[in-house]
């Protein structure tokens, strides 16, 4: 079982292997993520209950959750692949570290707006230097700061690994995000949904749009994900015999 | 029909969170796309060029 999966590891950090492999699995990715994207919008504008408190903005939540919760699943993956960039000097695992920066901010953006979009009708503002707020603001000048420093070394593997140990700097950002709303309890409301501990404050007829479209995200970011690192991939193989022998056919 | 896309009111903020959510959905699944492609054909068309090169190269040698 151990051998098996090292010996996987090891494939999958070639480029080469890495290239035909994802390129396989993009297609039954896009797929899943098309059915659960029209499942889960189906679910969350027509089906959902109207909240009781929050009329119909509260389904601002399906799109604002998941999105909030890939910025920072998507910085974890980065951190990692970071730090296996940095150990183990893995070409790969440096093209994965930087391929998820423009993504996580991506998904941190929209979760800022969508953010914003929501407390302005229930809060009453756009913005609140509240903890949460502040943190998760400070999460995507983390992930700019990666790209930007990646972008101002010229070379392409030294400028990969100064962005990666950057990205393992900011990890510390993650709890503050995470505990924000326990920590300094000012205007974000706290977990509704809790994975592993306790029991979710979100009746089911709610919690299913959310889950639903949570593994959206998911799979809209594996495609995501694997096609950038294939165009880095291309980019910074050019040379090898079988980059080459692709051009050819 | 119209109930829904008034979203009880909040019309104004709801359909923005939800267009904004897609377009980064979409920007992210074509740009990728678009950047494998245009990698390739860059590449193709450099392999082009490089063999021209080297077959005119030839040419004028067979000449001298």
């Amino acid at each position: 079982m151990w051998k098996t999966l090292k010996r996987w590891f090891h494939q999958l950090g070639s480029p080469r292997t890495f290239y035909r492999f994802s390129g396989a699995l993009i297609p039954w990715l896009f797929v899943a993520m098309v059915i659960t994207l029209a499942w889960g919008l189906y679910q969350s504008l027509l089906v959902a209950p109207t909240d009781y408190q929050q009329g119909e903005s509260y389904r601002i939540l399906y799109v604002h959750v998941p999105s909030a919760w890939m910025g920072l699943f998507i910085y974890v993956l980065m951190a990692v692949s970071g730090l296996i960039a940095l150990v183990w000097r893995m070409k790969v695992a440096e093209m994965v570290a930087i391929a998820c920066a423009p993504i996580g901010a991506a998904y941190t953006f929209v979760t800022l707006v969508t953010g914003s979009l929501w407390g302005k009708p229930m809060w009453g503002t756009w913005w609140e230097w509240d903890a949460r707020l502040t943190s998760e603001l400070f999460l995507l000048f983390l992930y700019l700061g990666v790209m930007g420093l990646y972008a101002a070394i010229e070379d392409r593997r030294k400028a990969a690994r100064a962005a990666a140990l950057l990205a393992l700097v900011g990890v510390v950002n993650l709890p503050i995000i995470h505990y924000s709303v326990v920590w300094w309890n000012t205007l974000h409301q706290g977990a509704t949904v809790k994975l592993f501990s306790g029991e979710s404050h979100m009746h089911p007829s709610m919690l299913k749009a959310l889950l639903i479209m949570t593994a959206a995200t998911k799979f809209h970011f594996g495609v995501a994900l694997l096609q950038s690192v294939r165009a880095r991939i291309l980019q910074q193989e050019s040379k090898a015999s079988w980059v080459q022998e692709l051009v050819d056919d | 029909m119209t109930d829904f896309w008034q979203m009880g009111g909040y019309a104004l903020y709801v359909w923005p969170s939800y267009a904004l959510f897609l377009a980064v959905v979409v920007y992210w699944l074509v740009a990728p796309w678009l950047e494998v492609k245009r990698t390739l054909r860059k590449m193709k068309q450099r392999k082009r060029r490089q063999h021209a090169r080297a077959n005119t190269g030839e040419q004028h040698e067979s000449q001298a």
